[in-house]
C-alpha cells in the first residue's frame, strides 16, 4: 500500500469534517476522491499532505509513518485547484524551485525541468511569467513543479475545477495518459462523477465527513452500496418505491411479463437520447426514461401513449424518500 | 444555399488592443488633467521654492546651504529620517505579518491604536510624547532635548506607513502559494525569502517611502521632545521656520531646495529598489 489512512478523525471547532476514515491507497494507480461539496474531500487530501493534522488517526506513506511529518519531509506533490503558482517566477523558475531547495547542480536541474516541461507540453513557455499563461496551462505547470522532485505520492486538489468545460476534459485525457507514463500513485479530488468514472482506476465516494463507498468504477455505478452512492454517480428515478437508473427500464409497445402500464406524459430530446417521463396506472408514480432515438421512434412514443415498462438488470436500491 | 459567408471589410479605423502604446481620448484626456493637477499641486510650489532659493543670485544660495548650522540640522534630519525609515521596513512589516496572520486578544483594539499617530494633531503627538518621556515621566525616562527623544517622536509618527502598505498584500496573499512551497520541501526561511519577501517588497519600499517623506519634514510632534538645541537636536524644518521669522525667506528657501534634492534621491533609490524586486525571481 503506498497511502494507508486509519481512523482518521478531524474537526474545525465543532464541526466534524472527517469522521473515523480508513483509506487505503495501492501503488501506482489513480484514486478519485469524489463526493458532493463540503464533504471533506480537500480535509483528506490535506491531511495526507501534512497541510492538515488529524485530531486522531495515522497516515502511513510507503510504510513511513507519516501523520505528525510536516509536509516538507513527505515526498508528496500537490496541486491545487488554483495553480498556487509562484507569480514572480517565470515557469521554468517555478518547476526549478523544488529541484534549487534540495541544492542540485544547475545543470542536472536545467536538464530536468526542461525534461518536464516538454513532458507538459510548455517548453516554448519556459521564460514566461504565470500570468502570461492560460489557466490550462498554468495547471500544467504546477503539474511539473510538483513532479519535478519526484514525489512518492501525487495529490491534486480538483486541479481542473477552475477550468472550462472543454479544457477540462482535455487535461482529464492527458492525465490519465501521463499518470499511465509515469505511474506515480495519484490521488485526484472531484466533485464531478464523469470525470471519476472517466479518468480513475478507483473511486472514493466520501460524505459528511465519511467514506460511502470504495471501489471500480464500474463497480460502483453497477452496484452501489446505498442510495447516496446510487444518486451521486449517475442519473436516477423512482420506480414502484425504487431507485433505477433510467437506462434500465425497458419500455415495450404491448403488454408483457411482469411490465407494467404507464402512460407518457411528456418527450425531450435531449442531442441523441430521448427522456420519456411517464406516470404509471397502478401506484401513480412518475418515473422517466433514457432511452436512444431510434428507440422512441420504434415505439412510436408520444404523449398520452400506453407502454408497459419493465426493469432489465438494473442495480436498485429502495428508494428511502 | 453555397453562398460563402459574408467577410465584413476591416473597418478603416481598426479598433485597438487596450494596451497599444497610443492613447484613446478618455485616457488622453485622464493624462491631460492628472498632469494639471499634479503641476497645480506639486510642481508649481516646488518650482517657486527653487526660484525663491535661487533669487539673489547662486553666492547667496550657496552660503545657505554650506552654513555650519543648516547642514547640522540637514545631517540630523536626513539620518533620524533614514535610520527610522529602516527600522519601520522591518517592524512595520513584521506588526502587519502579526495582524494578518496571528490572532490574539485585543487585535481589533491594535487595529485601531495602529491609526492613531495619523489621526492626532502632530503637536498633540507632541505633547503625548513629552508628558511619557518629559520631565515628569511616568517611567522616569527623560529625552527631552537628546536626538533619542527626536527619534522616538520620528518613529511615534511613522508607525502606521509600512504597516497599512504591507497588510492589504498580505491580506491577499494566496495560503496555498505558501504551501506549496513547502510540500516542495522550503523551509519556512526559505518561503519567506523566496515566496513571501518577493510579494511583499513593493509594498514595503512603497510604505518606506512615504515615512521617510514624513520623517524628513516632520515638525510638530519633534519640536516639543528636541527642546531645539543649535547644534544638537535642531531639525531642518525649525531651522527654515527660524529662518523664515528673520525674514531670511531665500535661506530657508535654499534649505529646502537642498532637502529637496535629498528627498528626490532617496525617493528615486526606493522606486528603483521596488522595480528590482518586482522584476522575475
Ligand atoms: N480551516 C477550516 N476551518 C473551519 N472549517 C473548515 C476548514 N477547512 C474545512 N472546513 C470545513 O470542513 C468541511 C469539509 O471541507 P473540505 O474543504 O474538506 O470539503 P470538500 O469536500 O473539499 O468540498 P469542496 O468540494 O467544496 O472543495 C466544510 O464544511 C468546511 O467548511
Ligand atoms: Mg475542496
Amino acid at each position: 500500500m503506498s497511502i494507508s489512512v486509519s481512523g482518521i478523525n478531524k474537526r474545525f471547532g465543532d464541526f466534524v469534517a472527517l469522521d473515523n476514515v480508513s483509506l487505503e491507497v495501492p501503488t501506482g494507480r489513480l484514486t478519485a476522491l469524489l463526493g458532493p461539496s463540503g464533504g471533506g474531500k480537500s480535509t483528506l487530501l490535506r491531511i495526507i499532505a501534512g497541510l492538515e493534522f488529524p485530531d486522531t488517526g495515522s497516515v502511513e506513506i510507503e510504510g513511513v509513518q507519516a501523520t505528525w511529518l510536516p509536509p516538507q519531509k513527505r515526498s508528496v506533490g500537490f496541486v491545487f485547484q488554483h495553480y498556487a503558482a509562484f507569480k514572480h517566477m517565470t515557469v521554468f523558475k517555478n518547476v526549478a524551485f523544488g529541484l534549487e531547495i534540495r541544492r542540485k547542480p544547475r545543470a542536472e536541474i536545467r536538464q530536468r525541468v526542461m525534461e518536464l516541461l516538454e513532458l507538459v507540453h510548455l517548453e516554448q513557455f519556459a521564460d514566461r511569467l504565470p500570468s502570461q499563461l492560460s489557466g490550462g496551462q498554468r495547471q500544467r505547470m504546477a503539474l511539473a513543479r510538483a513532479l519535478a522532485v519526484q514525489p512518492e505520492v501525487l495529490l491534486l486538489d480538483e486541479p481542473f475545477g477552475a477550468l472550462d468545460a472543454q479544457v477540462r476534459k482535455e487535461l482529464r485525457d492527458w492525465l490519465r495518459n501521463l499518470h499511465d507514463e509515469m505511474n506515480v500513485t495519484t490521488i485526484f479530488v472531484t466533485h464531478d462523477q464523469e470525470e471519476a468514472l472517466e479518468v480513475s482506476d478507483e473511486i472514493v465516494v466520501i460524505n459528511g465527513g465519511r467514506i460511502e463507498q470504495v471501489g471500480a468504477p464500474a463497480d460502483l455505478y453497477d452496484r452501489p452500496a446505498n442510495d447516496f452512492v446510487m444518486k451521486f454517480l449517475g442519473p436516477v428515478t423512482t420506480l414502484d418505491g425504487q431507485l433505477v437508473r433510467p437506462h434500465d427500464i425497458e419500455l415495450l409497445a404491448a403488454p408483457g411479463q411482469e411490465a407494467i402500464e404507464a402512460t407518457v406524459t411528456r418527450l425531450t430530446r435531449v442531442g441523441f437520447e430521448v427522456r420519456a417521463e411517464l406516470r404509471t396506472s397502478k401506484g401513480g408514480s412518475e418515473p422517466w426514461v433514457q432511452l436512444t432515438r431510434i428507440q422512441a421512434q420504434e415505439l412510436d412514443l408520444e404523449p398520452g401513449r400506453s407502454v408497459w415498462l419493465r426493469t432489465t438488470h438494473a442495480p436498485k436500491t429502495l428508494a428511502v424518500s | 444555399m453555397a453562398t460563402a459567408p459574408e467577410i465584413p471589410a476591416p473597418p478603416r479605423r481598426r479598433p485597438r488592443p487596450v494596451s497599444s502604446g497610443r492613447l484613446s481620448a478618455a485616457s488622453g484626456l485622464g493624462l491631460g488633467v492628472g498632469m494639471l493637477w499634479l503641476s497645480l499641486i506639486v510642481l508649481l510650489p516646488i518650482a517657486s521654492i527653487v526660484v525663491v532659493a535661487l533669487q539673489s543670485g547662486f553666492g547667496p544660495f550657496r552660503e545657505a546651504v554650506t552654513d555650519s548650522e543648516a547642514l547640522d540640522t540637514i545631517k540630523l534630519s536626513v539620518g533620524a529620517a533614514v535610520l527610522v525609515t529602516v527600522i519601520n521596513a522591518v517592524l512595520g512589516t513584521l506588526v502587519a505579518w502579526v495582524l494578518v496572520r496571528d490572532s490574539f486578544p485585543g487585535k481589533r483594539i491594535v487595529e485601531v491604536i495602529i491609526d492613531i499617530p495619523f489621526a492626532l494633531p502632530t503637536i498633540v503627538a507632541g505633547l503625548v510624547l513629552i508628558s511619557l518621556y518629559g520631565p515628569q515621566s511616568p517611567f522616569g525616562i527623560d529625552l527631552v532635548g537628546t536626538r533619542r527623544g527626536i527619534f522616538v517622536a520620528l518613529l511615534f509618527v511613522t508607525l502606521p506607513f509600512v504597516v497599512r502598505s504591507v497588510q492589504p498584500v498580505l491580506i491577499d496573499m494566496e495560503r496555498d502559494v505558501e504551501e506549496a512551497a513547502a510540500s516542495l520541501g522550503a523551509s519556512g526561511f526559505t518561503i519567506f525569502r523566496r515566496i513571501v519577501l518577493p510579494t511583499i517588497a513593493p509594498a514595503m519600499l512603497a510604505g518606506s517611502a512615504l515615512a521617510f517623506a514624513r520623517a524628513l519634514g516632520e515638525f510638530g510632534s519633534v519640536i516639543l521632545i528636541s527642546a531645539n538645541l543649535i547644534g544638537k537636536t535642531e531639525v531642518s524644518s525649525a531651522y527654515m521656520l527660524k529662518l523664515i521669522e528673520q525674514n531670511d525667506t531665500t535661506g530657508a528657501a535654499a534649505v529646502a531646495t537642498l532637502l529637496l534634492v535629498v528627498a528626490v534621491i532617496v525617493l528615486v533609490l526606493l522606486d528603483s529598489l521596488q522595480r528590482l524586486a518586482a522584476r522575475r525571481d
